[in-house]
């Protein structure tokens, strides 16, 4: 402390100091929380279509990042988290069913049902399926969805069976005026319930029962060592992650006013695994990337082919093995060489390699779209459209052509491939020699 | 007097015809389900060897399962039946080797086994996609082989074919088989080390990648047999792979990491086990009923009171997996924790 400096002077200072301190420490948040309220106003998305698009977004969000507590943070690979889902919208959807018959409590607070059924399942269920780890814990958790999936069958009253169970989202006390009806008011419901679950999840993760998880996922034998048990620890986050999936459930309850079997069901399941682990597990971020991508290519993809789930799973398939870490991991990977010069050799060399991989990308996907017309739609006839030219399949000049692009693309992919290899390890040693900007 | 019937003749043939009834019952009802958990276990068969000498665990089984009774369908339309039991397994075998040597070996991060599954579950929906795209979604009919179709014999009155004791025949045949040469030969020591200790077999001169894949397709192969000879039993249809898959894993589960012994006893179980739920068509309101208790129409507990006995016979596999899990996480032969 400088001999200059009074005591009257250096007070006010520090407050002033600390006040944009908070600022600075959570902008990332507080731009969040903007972009959030801005959304739907943005051109291209101001349509019912974009803002309903966004909603289902925000509900895919919230349910990958609470699947991610379980994966990313813990290492519990969960097949079966839909059951936390489902079993939470279904809670939701009969407290909106009460609401509607006349209890006093509004629509908004609907999600609180939802994160309280999953939060009880995820107990009841947790109990038993988290003495194990790893493999045997993956293996349980198909038998347990199985289970939820095969009882809502059985349990007409409680599910509805086949029609499901329906609730009217609008019939309830309207909390400053906010009635539900337009899908604008939706949206912010969602926004607002997301943003709450990401904050709650992300200040989860740095409390000490957080820190833990991350060390049962590395060294569980060592957490033991310290004195914790690991089991109670896989316990607490797994009825977590229930509470926050039965939230997102009654967030899908809302939007949808309708609940049906195959919430519970491993389809369901396998979606919110492909979403977080395309989005990147090893991120707080990356499975809310991985919603938005996923929902975007559900909602436009199943419009222009009926074997979308063929290139879902490809594609999945492509993440596991050429890019673990997901989208968050590659544009990570990639932000610490965007200061250098070379990176504009590393554009060239991706712009050089991505025409061929197109070209096979196109001739591979021709031959799947000729073969699915045949197979699975023999009564629409044997022409069809695809990227805007008329083929028929009965004459051996599409299945050519498909069957040359695929070849000759991928030969060439190969032989580009090298530029992206050499263009990369010139990036990363410039940016390793560089002077660190100050910090 | 013909009904009135406490004592005398008609009541005593009631009672014995009621016996004998619940007799018949039991005995089709092991039967059946010692086949059924037998057809189990040789689907799982394959799952327990790629599992406890790989430590991996392909979600993809049920898929190749269903790869090798649509492979011995459409060898079997242009070759016959024989022909195609043995080009199916073939094929599968080698659709295993490749994914091994392609798919899995360059999965990123093996040790910890995450990448490994999802790999391997991203190929259960490709190949399910590419059956789609191949057969189409609609279920196809498989005939049973005329030498296979005549009974055997008949108990009851029920005819029971030949080509169910076919499939028992050859199930139990694959369990010896697989017991012999893991335990008994030089290969199988090598495959056992192999899977703990890569590195020291390595270096001892064996060529450990080779192995692996050659575990894989050798599970892959096993499967593709227990689909060319038991795709009379499921409808053979692309969802195939979705409605068997998981009573699988719970197999595997039950039956303990690492042991076939346990798979096949686990087989055997939910094998009778569901064979004979299926054919109680009795529910809970029944017993009650015949206790002289009445459950009130309206009470929470009605809805699962009505539930039959024969409904819940999709779900009893996951029962019994939950059962074990509380009473005994290891499994039933476990020798391996996680």
């Amino acid at each position: 402390m400088s001999n200059g400096a009074t005591p009257a002077t250096a007070v006010p200072a520090r407050l002033a100091g600390a006040r944009f301190g908070w600022i600075r420490r959570h902008k990332f948040w507080l731009a969040a929380a903007v972009v959030l309220v801005i959304l739907p106003y943005v051109p291209g998305l101001d349509s019912g279509y974009g803002r309903s698009l966004l909603t289902q977004m925000g509900i895919t969000a919230v349910f990958a990042l609470s699947f991610n507590l379980l994966l990313g943070q813990t290492g519990l690979l969960s097949f079966g988290h839909a059951v936390y889902f489902g079993l939470g919208a279904y809670g939701a959807i009969h407290f909106m069913r009460v609401i509607n018959e006349g209890l006093p409590i509004p629509i908004v607070l609907v999600p609180l049902a939802g994160a309280a059924g999953g939060l009880l399942f995820g107990i009841i269920f947790g109990s038993v399926t988290t003495k194990k780890a790893g493999t045997i814990f993956a293996l349980i958790t198909i038998g347990v969805v199985e289970l939820v999936y095969a009882a809502t069958f059985l349990l007409h009253g409680v599910f509805g069976g086949e029609e499901g169970v329906s609730a009217d989202r609008t019939f309830g006390p309207h909390l400053f005026g906010i009635t539900l009806g337009p899908q604008i008011q939706v949206y912010y419901l969602v926004a607002f319930w997301a943003f709450v679950s990401a904050v709650l999840m992300y200040a989860f993760m740095r409390t000490p029962v957080g820190r833990m998880c991350n060390a049962v996922r590395d060294n569980p034998e060592r957490a033991e060592f310290i004195g914790y048990n690991p089991q109670r620890v896989r316990f607490i986050v797994f009825s977590v992650a229930g509470m926050f999936a039965g939230l997102a459930g009654g967030l899908f309850a809302i939007n949808y006013e309708i609940v049906s079997a195959e919430s519970v069901g491993a389809l369901r399941s396998a979606s919110v695994l492909i979403a977080a682990y395309i989005g990147g597990i090893g991120h707080f971020i990356g499975p809310i990337i991985g919603a938005a991508v996923l929902v975007w290519l559900q909602v436009n993809l199943s419009d222009y082919t009926t074997a979308w789930l063929l290139y879902f799973g490809l594609f999945f398939m492509a993440v596991v093995l050429f890019a673990p870490g997901g989208l968050a991991g590659l544009i990570m990977m990639h932000a610490p060489l965007v200061r250098t010069r070379a990176f504009v050799k590393l554009l060239g060399a991706y712009l050089v390699t991505v025409p061929p991989a197109v070209v096979t990308l196109i001739g591979a996907s021709l031959l799947v779209e000729m073969n699915y017309r045949l197979s699975t739609q023999p009564e629409l006839g044997h022409e069809l459209t695809l990227y805007w030219v008329e083929v028929d399949t009965a004459t051996p000049w599409p299945w050519l052509t498909a069957i040359v692009l695929l070849v000759a693309g991928f030969y060439a992919f190969r032989r580009t491939w090298p530029y992206i290899g050499a263009a990369w390890n010139r990036a990363v040693e410039e940016s390793q020699t560089q002077p660190s900007p100050a910090g | 007097m013909p009904h009135c019937g406490k004592g005398g003749a008609y009541g005593d043939t009631l009672r014995e015809k009621t016996f004998a009834r619940m007799l018949e019952l039991a005995i089709v009802s092991l039967l059946n389900g010692v086949v059924y958990g037998l057809l189990l276990f040789m689907l799982s068969s394959g799952l327990t060897l790629i599992f406890s000498m790989m430590g991996v665990l392909n979600i993809a089984h049920a898929g190749i399962f269903m790869l090798g009774a649509y492979f011995s369908y459409q060898v079997g339309v242009y070759a016959g039946f024989w022909v195609a039991v043995f080009v199916a397994p073939l094929l599968c075998g080698l659709i295993g080797a490749a994914i091994e040597r392609y798919g899995l070996s360059n999965v990123p991060n093996r040790k910890t086994h995450v990448p490994e599954i999802l790999f391997t579950f991203g190929l259960l929906y490709v190949i399910e996609e590419i059956v789609v795209m191949l057969w189409g979604r609609n279920p196809i009919s498989v005939e049973v082989p005329g030498a296979l179709d005549f009974p055997l014999f008949t108990v009851f009155g029920m005819a029971y074919p030949a080509y169910k004791a076919f499939m028992m025949a050859v199930s139990v045949g694959i369990f010896v088989a697989l017991y012999l040469a893991l335990k008994r030969t030089r290969v199988g020591l090598i495959i056992q080390a192999a899977l703990t200790h890569p590195q020291m077999v390595g270096a001892l001169g064996h060529n450990v990648p080779a192995v692996y894949v050659l575990v894989f397709a050798i599970g892959c192969a096993l499967a593709g047999l227990a689909g060319a000879i038991g795709g009379f039993t499921w409808l053979t249809a692309p969802t195939l792979a979705f409605t068997v898959g998981p009573i699988v894993f719970v197999i595997v589960v039950m039956g303990g990491l690492g042991s076939l012994t346990g798979a096949f006893l686990a087989s055997m179980i939910i094998g009778i086990a569901q064979t004979a739920a299926v054919a109680i068509d009795y529910s809970l309101l029944d017993l009650f009923g015949s206790l002289g208790v009445s459950v009130a129409a309206g009470s929470p507990l009605y809805e699962l009171a009505t539930i039959k006995v024969a409904e819940t016979a999709p779900v009893i596999p996951y029962l019994l997996l939950v059962l074990m899990l509380i009473l005994r996480p290891r499994g039933l032969f476990g020798t391996r924790d996680t």
